[in-house]
């Protein structure tokens, strides 16, 4: 399956990915409208410490801890991508207990939300990737 | 605080209505520009630090950065123009040499822009080069003058070692120290795919490009920095650095700050010690010294490898190369005085040396007259900057051009010529680790590759255009060339006639 | 092949899952007393708030078994288990054989002896969802609910209820809530929170003696109540296990594959007591996720993969109005304490490995890193700990580790 790696010698520590991430998943076609005076809430997060940095988003694991422990059957695997049903989560915070990467956080409504590669947006393809503008983060198979 | 009597250059101009205080602009500058005002939660910036390197209005996601020309102005004046009352405030103040870099921006006559390209109507057809075979394969080296069979009649092909380019377009030299590692990577990488060849400058060869060696010159220079037997036969051919375009007569100078471990090592100097290039070779004062040193590469390589000298054009250029011709070199590259540098006193650049345009039309002609010009081939550089100027060096009689600002730029340089400050925001000319990691040499040689690919379909475009199929059958056809706007003299030089005649 | 579940929640629904991954064809039946199938059981309480509903609360739904080709008994009990023959009775009188048995029958409420409890009418626990319709029939406006047990059931429960009712009062004879899972800082904060909202609280007291409507506890303070829930604890349904003499101790004795002492019988979830990964003793681990991978290794295993399972560890996540508790581990060893306003840490290290900590609030943020941490038994000196405690990040790692967690295959 394509997944988003990540090759932290070529990230900047521009944290553009988070941006495009918070844009790609608000469900406006304007970028302005969508992120100006907003406090973000990205589904990848970038790791900065002195010189490196890199970009942190779901894995899709194929044993995902995170759909195991949900208490509400929230989340599930469609050919391999790990999406969550908002509608069912009650926001326990058992996937964050679970997930060995930290990959999920609450979304401004409290429900979780994690990144599903922009399958289950309007978009289709990994924002962030488009928007990285060293090739830190890519999408492919591997 | 002593009065400053500089203003800023440029303005920023924010629009604030689209900025969503991302504050890339301010993680990417490291002008230290873009700052981020927590009280208003608003963007500021200091626009006397910009250097209209252009790295935050591209990355700006919104597109509310532009960089924009100040309208703040001294009194109009011809003569005493404002850059010119500037120069004088910033040497009053600090005593100093004025530095630049990268070629010369000063409104000299481009020469390329004043020659336009023939093409077949009717007789003598134009070819399509989708359909028809369109050769750009050069080949770089002395040519034999007579054509020798053996007893059965075969042809004797015991030429000289040749460079064998796939296009004929090369990287010129960059030294590593004055670029980055991963702009040197991506060159090598590009050079690799394209067929063709980069060259390592003064710097000597890093350790991890050796494996690219059967695609890279290697450069001997007046401070002889990296260079071993192992270097000198790591290329496919040796340069001997006589002279450089945008700063004729004068050495070199990286500063220790910049002489870091990996570069110490690679020129073979001690770590944080100048590294200065001095202005002659201390070894040659004469075209025979100059073979000395040509013939000494040679035996240090066992006469497998072409040397070519570089030579910056200047005014007796004809005679200089004639002379190179004789010394036993293979190639003779000249840089013309628009040529790019990692850094040169401002004053040299912009009046030392002359156009390549006219050096090239002047040695090829001074060669063919001496009919010495089979003994050479002929490469120039120093502002070419498309296809089309690439088509017209070699109608004016070059074998080969060299680009280095045109693949600076593919590589995402904005030419805001402050290489010298080694801050250079795209990763190209800077040795910060945390800038040079912005060059991402997969992505740098891609556009590289792409630049010349694109390019070489237009060369053989314009080849189809003018009848011919052979780059071969284009050097040195000066026929079709015609100069527009030229006065006899220029066009007497370039050897061609007026559009029109 | 024909496998047989008993009980149909969390574990039976892997079992199936696990089954499956390794034998599309083998028969399969699910046996379960409650009246709904697999539905996610720590939902009652979000039920009860109105976040969820019963559609929404399926874990598992209709088109799940039939993908599976499950054949569903609801509203059957199990009465009887013969592993000689390998057959088990159901309550309505037939009979099912089996080639491979898994009990995943969970747990149920423990009410200890209480005088008077007998007169008291509207008498509760809260373990099934049936429990849950059950309160909210009665529910009223102006209903004083005593609660007994201030441990996670109960406190989910008074969640559950706050807001719809006149008052809740929760009694424990332990000296602080949540006791077994928190420190006496934790408590004491959350219950602090809970406190605010307008619970009260009866702690290190029992209840003496009830009539209708009113406790009187052991301190001699009397608590008028119209609706009273029993939340002190739960107990492994064993029985089946028992008569058919596999070894059972607080719950089913089960090894890392889910085996139990009894030819092809497996046992998973709340009811089966398997290893725990840090004390290295066999523990009854009543959590979700637990029953889970528990359930998923036994169906693998039943159908011929063996992958076993050992990295249980005993953990929670919970909230209360929005205060977010996670906790893993064992609280023992040497302790970092990060404490600041809005966020409560507690990391716990013995022998070079995280073993145990407690996050309250702010601190919960990625807690899965340390989670990982502590299952994977991660040797500190390998990492940087320093970086790690004073926040959870995939900094800390070796460069070459994040290679592979972040570039490489998962
Ligand atoms: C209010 C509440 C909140 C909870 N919150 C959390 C939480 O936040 N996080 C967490 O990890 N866990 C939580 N849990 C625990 C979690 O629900 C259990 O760990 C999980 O449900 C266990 O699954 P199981 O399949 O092992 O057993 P159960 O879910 O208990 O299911 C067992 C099933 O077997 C049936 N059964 C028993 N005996 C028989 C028989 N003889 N014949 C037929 N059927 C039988 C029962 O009726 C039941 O349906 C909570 C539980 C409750 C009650
Ligand atoms: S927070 Fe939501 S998605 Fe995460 S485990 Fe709880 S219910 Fe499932
Ligand atoms: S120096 Fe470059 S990056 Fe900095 S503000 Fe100016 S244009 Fe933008």
């Amino acid at each position: 399956m394509k997944r988003v790696y990540v090759n932290e010698a070529w990230c900047l520590g521009c944290h553009l990915c988070e941006y495009y991430c918070a844009y790609a998943n608000s469900g406006l076609t304007d970028m302005v409208k969508a992120l100006k005076d907003k406090v973000i809430r990205p589904r990848l997060t970038i790791e900065q410490e002195g010189t490196i940095s890199f970009a942190v988003s779901c894995r899709h694991c194929t044993e995902p801890l995170c759909m195991k422990s949900c208490i509400a059957g929230a989340i599930s695997c469609k050919d391999g991508l790990i999406v969550i049903d908002q509608s069912k989560c009650v926001n326990c915070y058992s996937c964050i207990m679970a997930c060995p990467y930290g990959a999920l956080m609450p979304s401004e409504e409290q429900v979780m939300q994690k990144c599903e590669l922009c399958a289950t947006n309007s978009h289709g393809q990994p924002v962030c990737v488009q928007g990285c503008p060293n090739k830190a983060i890519v999408y492919e198979e591997r | 605080m002593a009065i400053n009597y500089l203003y800023p250059d440029f303005e920023v101009q924010r629009n604030e209505s689209r900025c969503i205080t991302c504050r890339v602009c301010e993680r990417q500058c490291a002008n230290l520009v873009h700052h981020y005002d927590a009280e208003t939660g608003r963007m500021t910036s200091d626009e006397s630090l910009c250097v209209n390197c252009h790295r935050c209005v591209s990355l700006c996601p919104t597109r509310a950065l532009k960089i924009v020309k100040t309208d703040h102005v001294f009194k109009e004046n011809a003569n005493w123009r404002g850059e010119v009352i500037q120069d004088i405030y910033r040497q009053a103040e600090t005593g100093g040499v004025l530095l630049a870099s990268m070629g010369t921006p000063k409104p000299y006559p481009v020469y390329w822009d004043k020659m336009l390209i023939n093409a077949s109507q009717v007789t003598n057809p134009s070819i399509d080069p989708l359909r028809e075979p369109m050769e750009t394969t050069t080949f770089l080296g002395k040519k034999s003058t007579t054509i020798r069979r053996d007893e059965q009649g075969k042809l004797i092909t015991d030429t000289t070692p040749q460079l064998k380019l796939a296009i004929p377009i090369m990287f010129s030299a960059m030294s590593y120290g004055s670029i980055s590692y991963n702009a040197h990577k991506s060159l090598a990488l590009a050079a690799e795919q394209l067929g063709t060849f980069y060259n390592t400058g003064e710097g000597g060869l890093h350790e991890d490009f050796y494996r690219h060696g059967k695609n890279t010159i290697v450069q001997v220079a007046s401070g002889r920095f990296g260079v071993h037997p192992g270097y000198l036969n790591a290329g496919a051919a040796i340069e001997i650095k006589m002279g450089q375009g945008a700063k004729p007569g004068i050495g070199g100078h990286l500063p220790g700050s910049k002489i870091g471990q990996d570069i110490s090592k690679t020129r073979m100097i001690p770590l944080h010690s100048d590294a200065i290039s001095p202005a002659p070779h201390h070894d040659i004062y004469s075209i025979e010294d100059l073979r000395q040193l040509v013939y000494a590469l040679k035996e240090a390589t066992n006469y497998t490898k072409p040397v070519i000298v570089k030579v910056a054009a200047v005014h007796n250029i004809s005679a200089i190369a004639s002379g190179i011709a004789r010394s036993g070199a293979d190639i003779i590259a000249i840089d013309g005085f628009r040529g790019g540098t990692g850094a040169a006193p401002a004053r040299i650049r912009d009046n030392v040396g002359i156009p390549i345009e006219l050096a090239l039309a002047s040695v090829d002609e001074r060669l063919r007259a001496e009919g010495i010009r089979n003994q050479v081939s002929l490469v120039v550089g120093g502002s070419i900057r498309s296809s089309a100027d690439v088509i017209k060096a070699i109608a004016l009689g070059a074998d080969a051009i060299y680009i280095a600002t045109s693949a600076l730029i593919a590589l995402g340089c904005h030419l805001c010529r402050t290489c010298h400050s080694g801050k250079c925001n795209w990763g190209i000319a800077t040795q910060n680790p945390e800038l040079v990691k912005r060059l991402n040499p997969e992505i740098g040689s891609e556009h590289l590759v792409n630049l010349l690919t694109a390019w070489n379909h237009e060369i053989k475009e314009m080849m189809g255009g003018m009848g011919i199929n052979s780059i071969e059958a284009l050097k040195g056809n000066r026929l079709m060339l015609r100069g527009i706007g030229l006065c006899d003299a220029e066009l007497r030089i370039l050897g061609i006639s007026h559009a029109g005649a | 092949m024909h496998y047989l579940i008993i009980g149909n929640s969390i574990a039976a629904a892997a079992v199936i899952e696990g089954i499956r991954s390794q034998d599309p064809e083998g028969a399969i039946t699910v046996v379960g007393e409650e009246r709904q199938a697999c539905y996610a059981r720590p939902l009652i309480s979000y039920l009860l708030q109105g976040k969820t509903d019963e559609e929404k609360m399926r874990y598992r739904d209709q088109a799940f078994f039939d993908k599976h080709k499950v054949t569903v008994l609801c509203e059957t009990r199990a009465s009887h288990l013969d592993a000689g023959t390998k057959t088990v009775a159901l309550d309505d009188g037939t009979t099912l054989t089996y080639d491979k048995l898994v009990l995943a029958t969970g747990s149920s409420p423990f009410i200890p002896p209480m005088e008077g409890l007998g007169q008291v009418k509207h008498r509760f626990t809260f373990l099934t969802l049936d429990d849950a319709l059950a309160l909210q029939q009665v529910v009223k406006g102006d209903s004083r609910v005593l609660i007994l047990g201030a441990g996670l059931i109960g406190l989910k429960c008074a969640e559950g209820l706050f807001g719809q009712v006149r008052s809740i009062t929760v009694v424990d004879l332990a000296p602080r809530i949540l006791a077994s899972i928190l420190d006496e800082k934790g408590s004491a904060q959350v219950q602090e929170h809970l406190q605010q909202k307008g619970l009260t609280f009866h702690l290190s007291d029992r209840v003496k003696e009830f009539t209708a409507n009113e406790a009187l506890l052991e301190s001699g303070t009397i608590v008028g109540f119209d609706m009273l829930v029993v939340a002190v604890g739960v107990k492994p349904n064993t029985s089946l296990a028992k008569e058919a003499g596999l070894a059972v101790n607080r719950g089913i004795v089960v090894d890392t594959s889910m085996r139990t002492s009894g030819k092809d019988i497996w046992a998973a979830g709340d009811c089966a007591e398997a290893e725990e990964l840090v004390s290295g003793q066999h523990k009854v681990l009543p959590l979700l996720c637990n029953a889970y991978l528990q359930g998923e290794t036994a169906g693998k295993d039943m159908a011929g993969l063996t992958e076993p399972f050992n990295q249980a560890i005993a953990m929670n996540a919970i909230s209360f109005f929005g205060l977010h508790v996670i906790t893993a581990g064992l609280y023992e060893g040497e302790e970092k304490l990060f404490a600041e306003e809005g966020s409560y840490k507690r990391l716990f290290v013995r022998d070079n490995h995280l073993i145990g900590y407690i996050l309250i609030g702010k601190a919960v943020e990625r807690a899965g890193i340390y989670t990982a941490l502590i299952r994977n038994q991660t040797a500190l000196d390998t990492i940087d700990f320093d970086l790690i405690s004073r926040q959870p990040a995939l900094m800390a790692f070796a460069k070459s580790v994040r290679q592979q967690q972040l570039g490489g295959s998962v």
